[in-house]
């Protein structure tokens, strides 16, 4: 009796980014003064991670900067919070506001 | 695919309108610490759980990054300690109180619930020897939280009990007096108190729940506030299905963070709590949802009827986005976290006398309300009395979590900071009820039928 209740307890899975098979994707969002060189940077750092770009949209409006980017985890060879670090440092590197979430907040909020 | 309009809502609402995750809360059970010897106890204590729930803010912090969703506060509820600890005496449970405080701080979470006692039909000897323990406790301790239920629909309230509160309450306020009597902050007397709420003070681990659980809850006052502002100039039907749809956009966010953590923690889930929380920050008071749904001031006419629909369409949103929905669910009124709160009782559009009767509509009680310092146990008890004869008469949880400020009067405030804010101190009537009070005894069950 004593061990069915370590029995209910489910055993611990593997956080999202190493589970296998699914194709996981984040969202980066980038926000600021528009300069030189912010898709360059990003994608660099995406690349230097193995995340595989999927989607970009982009718009400019005056000087202001907003850029969505989806991103495909599966060949990440980093984890998920050095990733989003990497990316947050490059933001505040070039004045601007660089957000990765993974896009399950998204499904979750917006789909049933 | 993902929709940009969908992204950007979603990001809005957390950079823009404070939404975030209040807490989440490990419950553990404490069933396998008793022991004769409380040092014995303790030691179990500790040990149980710091290992349970040794990755709890690391885990958290993971899910933080991953989503990009900022958990305020992590935090442990464990078995009431009255029930675990039964054989000790006074001094054991003050030990056991600095454990928890230990404990709670190796671990490096923000508060550790369950110093409690359940007796709503009486008291057991471990159950008398903690509430005489709970004024030096919470006085030697920064995070540990108190509860102690009083009363049940089912069996009536335990007007000893009661009366026993009043001179618990007025003594930790005496003993943290020179700390805005913050003691007392960390107090709940319950009528119904649920086996599963994340929310201190009045969180701990219920009877019937498992080994360890994890139960979330979702915060959001300033998401529906803008929601409903920008609904704009809308009848109150299609008001309350805005309300509805928001509160399942911020109960699906709770979810997923919950099933996350029990994945990584490999805990069981217990339950989403659908509180709409609110913190001292600017935008994140239940206060203004009602000023924007169109109450001129919070506590004017129309505040009572402006909550329930509030709380209502709360919990009809949020039910359908979570697996399991528990704890408190609905909308929380503490006066001192929240600035709208705040300011309606600076200018004295809210009274108590009006805060009592939104209670009888909304989830909690009479939270965080500061009172004068000179205020006698009996008028407490009376505080006390009323406000649990509401939760027992409707069969819904009512607390009281009242401050009675060291040394302070009538319109001075008392600042506790952090998430739990400034308390403008409010004033009550004079007059007394002593009497009433001192009878004690047991009042009955209230009657089922003949509903009116």
């Amino acid at each position: 009796m004593v061990s069915s209740i370590r029995f209910i307890q489910k055993p611990a899975a593997k956080p999202a980014q190493e589970r296998t098979g699914t194709k996981m994707k984040a969202v980066i969002t980038v926000t600021g003064k528009d300069t030189t060189g912010i898709i360059a940077g990003v994608s660099g750092v995406c690349a230097e991670c193995g995340a595989n770009i999927v989607d970009i949209s982009q718009s400019v409006l005056k000087e202001y900067f907003a850029m969505i980017m989806v991103v495909e985890l599966s060949g990440m060879n980093t984890s998920f919070g050095n990733f989003a670090d990497r990316l947050e440092e490059l933001g505040k590197d070039k004045g601007l506001v660089i957000q990765t979430m993974h896009e399950d907040i998204f499904n979750s909020m917006h789909r049933i | 695919m993902l929709n940009t309009q969908d992204i950007l809502e979603t990001i809005n609402m957390i950079r823009e309108e404070n939404l975030d995750i209040r807490t989440v809360t490990m419950g553990i059970s404490l069933f396998d610490c008793v022991s004769e010897d409380p040092e014995r106890f303790c030691a179990k204590m500790y040990d149980k759980i710091t290992k349970s729930a040794e990755k709890l803010v690391s885990v958290c912090e993971e899910i933080e990054k991953t989503y990009g969703i900022p958990i305020i506060n992590k935090r442990v509820s464990v078995t009431p300690i009255s029930i675990v600890g039964g054989a000790m005496d006074r001094d054991g449970y003050v030990k056991a109180a600095l454990t928890m405080e230990k404990a709670a701080q190796a671990l490096g979470i923000n508060f550790i619930g369950g110093f409690g006692a359940l007796v709503q039909k009486g008291f057991s000897k471990g159950a008398s020897a903690l509430v005489s323990a709970i004024p030096q406790a919470m006085s030697e301790t920064e995070i540990v939280c108190s509860s102690v239920n009083v009363a049940s629909t089912k069996v009536g309230i335990n007007m000893d009990a009661v009366s026993l509160m009043g001179g618990v309450i007025k003594e930790t306020a005496r003993l943290t007096g020179d700390r805005g009597s913050i003691g007392c902050a960390k107090i709940v007397v319950f009528a119904n108190v649920p086996d599963d709420n994340p929310f201190m003070a009045g969180a701990f681990h219920g009877m019937g729940e498992p080994e360890t659980v994890i139960n979330v809850g979702v915060s959001g006052p300033g998401v529906v506030a803008n929601a409903v502002r920008r609904a704009g100039n809308c009848n109150l039907t299609q008001l309350a299905e805005t309300i509805k749809k928001t509160a399942f956009k911020i109960t699906r966010m709770g979810q997923l963070v919950a099933n996350e953590a029990c994945k990584r923690l490999g805990v069981p889930f217990g339950i989403v709590d659908l509180s709409l929380a609110p913190t001292p920050a600017v935008g994140d008071s239940v206060a203004y949802i009602l000023e924007e749904m169109g109450v001129g001031k919070t506590g004017g006419h129309g505040t009572t009827a402006a909550l329930a629909m509030l709380n209502d369409a709360v919990k009809k949103g949020g039910l359908m986005a979570s697996s399991h929905v528990g704890g408190l669910s609905g909308a929380f009124i503490p006066v001192s976290e929240d600035a709208g709160m705040i300011a309606a009782a600076e200018c004295g559009a809210l009274t108590l006398q009006k805060l009592e009767a939104m209670t009888a509509v909304c989830s909690v009680g009479l939270d965080m309300i500061a009172i004068p310092g000179d205020v006698s146990e009996s008028v407490i008890c009376g505080i006390i009395a009323d406000e649990i004869s509401i939760g027992v008469a409707n069969t819904k949880t009512t607390a009281v979590r009242v401050i009675p400020a060291y040394g302070k009067k009538a319109g001075d405030s008392v600042e506790f900071g952090g998430l739990l804010g400034k308390a403008p101190v409010m004033p009550v009537s004079p007059y007394d009820p002593s009497v009433f009070i001192s009878r004690g005894g047991q009042i009955p069950a209230p009657i089922h039928s003949l509903k009116n």
